[in-house]
């Protein structure tokens, strides 16, 4: 039975949650403000909140400047190209881990999460020396094959505990009903992991989409996605803060947008197997 | 259905690498506002060579240095220009990473380069990178408070001026400060601007057999002195302060002096961003009463093409194209004298057009050739660099020397102790790398 709730605590709480989200919210938005301000405006004390001389230029400039489309797309293969990649390796893995484990289950998982404690700067100059020798440098493949290993742990981790919700017992019936593996996975498993894998490839989609130390590292012209569009508009001499928010606002508009639309699917992920 | 979904990211990934009928050359670049006007000026260059196509890569000077260091040293081969400075030019030429460039046609007047800039790009007779941008650092100042303070600055300032200066211009209750300087650590940050004030002192980073000098009176006379501006006359939280800070400090009017850039110049007067435009005078940088060595420094952007590219001629076209008087003609004729990139060639101050458009060029181009890399000190030194010192180790070194005089600016640490750690840190540092025996 739902508790009652006073309208005092109903209003508190949601203040609380609505001071909290635009807390959350409030770099984009101040990045959103700053990229219609020019170069003056953007860096003036006090800062100017709303009350200011709206200007495009920013956004034209940055389009005149720079490929939107050749990072957008590249940025698009990348992620998405990583997180399909790593599902379809993960899933089968999560798979035998969660309903047929053996004695040694826990210490390779342990081992794969492992692998992600390393600071990634640490393996810089093998991983480039790899590309270099066998042609990848500045291919989408090559950042295709680096983000899916780079995020491989965490895909497998994910899917592992949404597999550990779901009831050996259903398989088990499956089973006894006459389904062989293909049937058990396709049909009994993956229709009740959908929630799960949906969230897990959402996660992983912004996770790639953010990368910004190997695709920074890793490319130069042909694959540089959003996050180097990005990073070619800060400098050390003269102001580029405007500038800057434009070219972040273009980037990050995609997988906000993507964001929105998925918010139910995300949230239900993230919550799916809350209670332990 | 996935594997639809993953056949067609791979073709999509293949498809990256495309045809191309011509010759292609990368050029990575620095992000600054005379390399992105070029990039929009290209099509002249192509009209001339239709059979070259140039592909950005535009970067922030630390990403690019990284980036293009990683590249040279590996061989990696991923750009055929590359935009460096003239700290990396003498050290890349000696390892042999860069592309001699002797044989220059006679239209492009090599000898029209500014001397200053030229020498710091040769080593052994050797020309190893074309200037297309180039820079030294003098004084700027409000003319509107020093009148009111009933100074007035000389073309050459002393240390005691700028300190005289800075104490009547100071204004807190107004948000005025008298003087704005660098105080964010980083060899090209904070030290760039303290090594040039201390040759400006007397003293130099190193002796004749690589022994640092922190321990000696010009570098205690010249962070004793930067403290004592800065605390007494400089705003608030001034160690995080870097070129843009001071540039948004300076362009709002909360700066009475500020000795950074040349190419400020050409920031501070614009009255699209700055509220002082029209009250900016400019002098030289400071120098010690007695030193005959202003505290100024000298950088220049240039380009120069790596060895083992597979495209050198027409990286040499495009490089040639790139730092000639007929570019600088270019520029000027669609976007006016003001904006064509300073500093390389003697040609460009004695034009009219350039030095009655831009009404600093006559003390830019004095604090150029004030600048002289192979001898920043009145003493002898066994290094090229101005405001740096071009060995390998130094970007370290610098870094961590700056880091320590940026915590004595933040009142953590006093003066005698940041000396004392630069002074104990380079030593150790010269000693591994084999320059002290």
């Amino acid at each position: 039975m739902a508790r009652r709730v006073s309208t005092r605590r109903r209003v508190i709480v949601t203040a609380l949650a609505w001071a909290m989200a635009f807390l959350i919210f409030f770099p984009i938005l101040w990045t959103f403000l700053t990229s219609f301000k020019t170069e003056g405006e953007a860096v003036a004390t006090p800062p100017h909140f709303l009350f200011f001389n709206w200007t495009l230029e920013n956004y034209i400039e940055v389009n005149e400047r720079s490929d939107y489309f050749l990072h957008f797309m590249n940025s698009v293969v990348i992620s998405v190209g990583s997180t399909v990649l790593g599902l379809i390796i993960a899933i089968p893995a999560a798979w035998s881990m969660a309903f047929v484990p053996g004695k040694r289950t826990k210490d390779v998982l342990m081992w794969m999460l492992s692998t992600k404690m390393l600071p990634p700067v640490g393996v810089l100059i093998p991983i480039f020396l790899l590309f270099k020798n066998t042609g990848l440098m500045d291919t989408r493949t090559g950042l295709v094959i680096i983000l899916t290993l780079i995020n491989l742990p965490i895909i497998v981790w994910m899917l592992y505990t949404y597999f550990k919700e779901i009831p050996g017992e259903i398989l088990e019936a499956a089973r006894m009903d006459g389904a062989g593996l293909r049937e058990e996975v396709i049909h009994i498993l993956t229709p009740m992991a959908v929630p799960g894998i949906a969230s897990t490839l959402l996660l992983n989609v912004i996770l790639a989409w953010n990368e910004a130390f190997w695709t920074l590292n890793l490319t130069a012209a042909n694959a540089a996605p959003l996050t180097a569009f990005i990073a070619s508009y800060s400098s050390p001499e003269g102001l580029f803060y405007a500038k800057l928010s434009a070219a972040s606002m273009m980037a990050i508009a995609p997988i906000l947008i993507l964001g929105w639309f998925s918010q139910k699917q995300l949230v239900r992920g993230l919550t799916f197997g809350a209670v332990k | 259905m996935k594997f639809h979904a993953l056949a067609g990211a791979c073709v999509l990934g293949l498809a990256a690498g495309g045809a191309m009928a011509e010759t292609t050359i990368t050029v990575a670049t620095v992000n600054n506002g005379d390399m992105i006007r070029m990039q929009g000026l290209m099509d002249d260059f192509y009209a001339a060579h239709p059979d070259i196509k140039v592909n950005w890569v535009t970067m922030e000077e630390n990403v690019l240095r990284q980036k293009v260091t990683t590249d040279v040293a590996t061989k990696a081969g991923q750009y055929d220009v590359m935009t460096i400075g003239t700290y990396e030019v003498p050290i890349w030429g000696k390892q042999g990473w860069l592309v001699p460039l002797d044989d220059l046609p006679d239209s492009y007047d090599v000898n029209d380069l500014l001397p200053a800039i030229r020498s710091g790009l040769t080593l052994d007779d050797h020309l190893y990178a074309l200037p297309f941008y180039g820079e030294s650092s003098f004084t700027m100042y409000r003319k509107d408070l020093m009148e009111k303070a009933g100074l007035t600055m000389p073309e050459d300032p002393t240390w005691g001026d700028i300190e005289k200066a800075a104490a009547a211009m100071t204004d807190k209750e107004a948000g005025i400060y008298g003087i704005c300087l660098r105080g964010k650590a980083g060899w090209g940050e904070n030290m760039a601007f303290l090594s040039a004030m201390d040759n400006s002192m007397g003293g130099r980073w190193f002796d004749m057999d690589w022994n640092p000098q922190f321990n000696t009176p010009e570098w205690k006379d010249t962070l004793t002195t930067y403290l004592t501006l800065m605390n007494e006359y400089g705003p608030p939280g001034a160690s995080s302060n870097g070129f843009n800070e001071n540039l948004a400090l300076f362009q709002q009017g909360k700066c009475g002096m500020w000795m950074d850039a040349t190419v400020a110049a050409s920031f501070v007067t614009n009255p699209k961003d700055s509220k002082v435009a029209d009250q900016v005078g400019f002098a030289m940088a400071p120098h010690k009463d007695g030193v005959a060595k202003n505290g100024n420094w000298l950088w220049a952007w240039t380009l120069a093409i790596p060895a083992g590219t597979q495209k050198e001629e027409a990286a040499k076209t495009f490089i040639e194209w790139a730092t000639s008087k007929e570019y600088t003609a270019l520029v000027a004729s669609k976007e006016g004298w003001a904006n064509v990139p300073p500093g390389t060639r003697t040609s460009l101050y004695e034009n009219p057009d350039y030095t009655s458009a831009a009404p600093f060029a006559d003390l830019t181009l004095k604090s150029i050739n004030a600048a002289d890399p192979k001898n920043p000190s009145v003493q002898e030194v066994p290094y090229t660099g101005v405001q740096f010192v071009a060995i390998p180790e130094f970007q370290a070194i610098g870094t961590a020397v700056g880091q320590q005089f940026s915590a004595a600016l933040a009142g953590q640490i006093s003066a005698d102790q940041a000396l004392q750690n630069a002074q104990a840190l380079t030593e150790r540092e010269m000693k591994k790398a084999g320059y002290i025996k």
